[in-house]
């Protein structure tokens, strides 16, 4: 059984119960639950504005949440029990919560000051205080992995958007996280250069990390997500396995998207070839 | 022509006080930079009465003339017991009147740094203090070193006011020696060239450390 339920006794990796977030008038996420188990691969479609980001920037407390909270293994993200009263955490307990939470980011985020080495390097170096002899071969590794080997002494500039992308992707791994969070990591490339940043998500997917994927991309969500969850104005609406969700969405909204998202990839499949 | 041999040898009276002139600006610039750099991270840290405190102070010190500040710092502070020598009342001086600027320069280039670098730093596990310090200074450097050299060339020659408080700076011999020889003309005219020797050359530094800092960009 793939699909995680409250019944489930292994604790899910990251849970997300009751979120609701509220940026002044506008409830952008309202009550949602979430569970993720350790391995899987979630993937979130819907359209703009249905608070798939702001789900996952929660997770990451990127967001702080109006009401509700996210645990990560077991531990709540932002919030600590002190002598039976939920506190603050700090600063630096959030921090070391996120060393296990790799984020991928639309515009990829990566240092233009340094290489893509250095780039790949900076998390193990000054968070975890490694020398630079031992964060070399990952990063080397890891550059390897993501086809950038030979990029490794270019700075960002010099990088296509692609290319910048699996940097950043490899400067999550660095930190060696047991969750990655994709925020429309592809949405910002053009259509040639998606494929490459999608075919590293795919091995990454194979080689059994836990994945949060918000997409627009659903024929990946349809080959690499075990689960998929589609949201509608700040609300899961509907979750199920990809086959069941693309071939057969029992709600109508689910259904509209779907139809709309689909009828523009196929137009646009055909206009290129 | 005479007067001009004479002025060589006066020459050496000058240089110390070009010496002076040099000790006072690299104080306070350091001083002043210490203070605008901690200024600058600490309101970014979120906490509003420190904010407030912060753009107190800065509107405060950059609303009073430093020739104002010196004399409060140099005489004023005597009532109080702090009595301070004229060179270190005007590091002091000039020191806590530019760290008011450069509060604002370094705030302006920290906020030039785009909020994603932030992100992706505190998602690599550093604490906001350490995404500060390890990724956003570096890059907010490019933008505040033209303003940061600026300001230096500027200090170097407003430091001819600690003259007023005694400070045995360029300004201040030169003046001594006008007074002791009437060669007003030559004795300025050499000021003016060595305070010419001393600001190119920082200029110039400025522009090094712009080419250094912008590698990796086009």
């Amino acid at each position: 059984m793939s699909g995680p339920t409250s019944q489930d006794a292994r604790p899910a990796l990251v849970e997300a119960i009751g979120l609701t977030k509220r940026f002044g008038e506008v409830d952008v996420l309202k009550d949602v639950n979430l569970a993720v188990q350790a391995g899987e691969k979630v993937a979130i479609i819907g359209p703009s504005g249905s608070g798939k980001t702001t789900l996952l920037r929660c997770v990451a407390h990127r967001e702080r949440p109006t009401s509700g909270h996210v645990t990560i293994a077991g531990e709540r993200i932002g919030e600590k029990l002190v002598k039976g009263h939920w506190r603050e955490m700090s600063d630096r307990e959030i921090a070391r919560i996120r060393t296990g939470i790799g984020m991928v980011f639309q515009r990829f985020n990566l240092f233009p000051h340094l290489t893509a080495l250095d780039n790949v390097m900076l998390g193990p170096m000054r968070v975890l205080r490694q020398s630079r002899a031992e964060a070399e071969p990952l990063a080397r590794e890891l550059l390897r992995k993501v086809g950038l080997a030979h990029k490794a002494a270019d700075y960002p500039e010099r990088l296509s958007g692609g290319q910048q992308q699996r940097v950043a992707i490899a400067r999550s791994l660095a930190m060696q996280p047991r969750l990655m969070l994709f925020d429309e990591a592809t949405s910002a490339l053009d259509p040639e250069l998606i494929g490459e940043v999608l075919n590293v998500m795919r091995d990454l997917a194979r080689d059994g990390m836990t994945m949060l994927v918000v997409t627009h991309e659903m024929q990946f969500a349809e080959d690499v997500a075990d689960r998929v969850v589609f949201m509608d104005h700040g609300r899961v609406v509907d979750e199920g396995p990809p086959h069941e969700l693309f071939r057969a969405p029992s709600h109508p909204r689910t259904q509209a998207f779907l139809r709309a998202v689909v009828d523009r990839q196929v137009m646009g499949e055909t206009a290129e070839s | 022509m005479s007067a001009w041999l004479t002025v060589g040898h006066l020459l050496p009276v000058l240089l110390l006080g070009a010496v002076t002139t040099l000790e006072v600006t690299a104080g306070s610039f350091v001083v002043a930079t210490l203070i605008g750099l901690v200024l600058a991270i600490l309101q970014r840290l979120d906490w509003r009465p420190l904010r407030v405190v912060i753009a107190i102070y800065v509107d405060v010190f950059r609303a009073i003339p430093v020739l104002t500040q010196l004399f409060i710092i140099y005489f004023g502070l005597t009532e109080i017991g702090i009595r301070l020598d004229p060179v270190p009342a005007a590091i002091v001086g000039f020191g806590i009147n530019g760290g008011a600027y450069l509060t604002e320069v370094f705030r302006s280039g920290i906020g030039a740094v785009h909020q994603g670098q932030l992100e992706a730093a505190q998602m690599l596990g550093m604490t906001r203090l350490a995404a500060l310090r390890i990724v956003i200074l570096p890059q907010a450097m490019r933008v505040v070193l033209p303003p940061l050299g600026n300001f230096a060339i500027g200090l170097l020659k407003d430091t001819a006011l600690a003259s007023a408080v005694a400070a045995p700076e360029l300004m201040f011999r030169a003046r001594t020696l006008v007074d002791q020889t009437f060669l007003a003309t030559q004795i300025f005219v050499t000021a003016a060239a060595i305070y010419l020797a001393m600001s190119l050359p920082l200029g110039f530094l400025t522009r090094r450390a712009e080419a250094h800092l912008s590698r990796g960009r086009r």
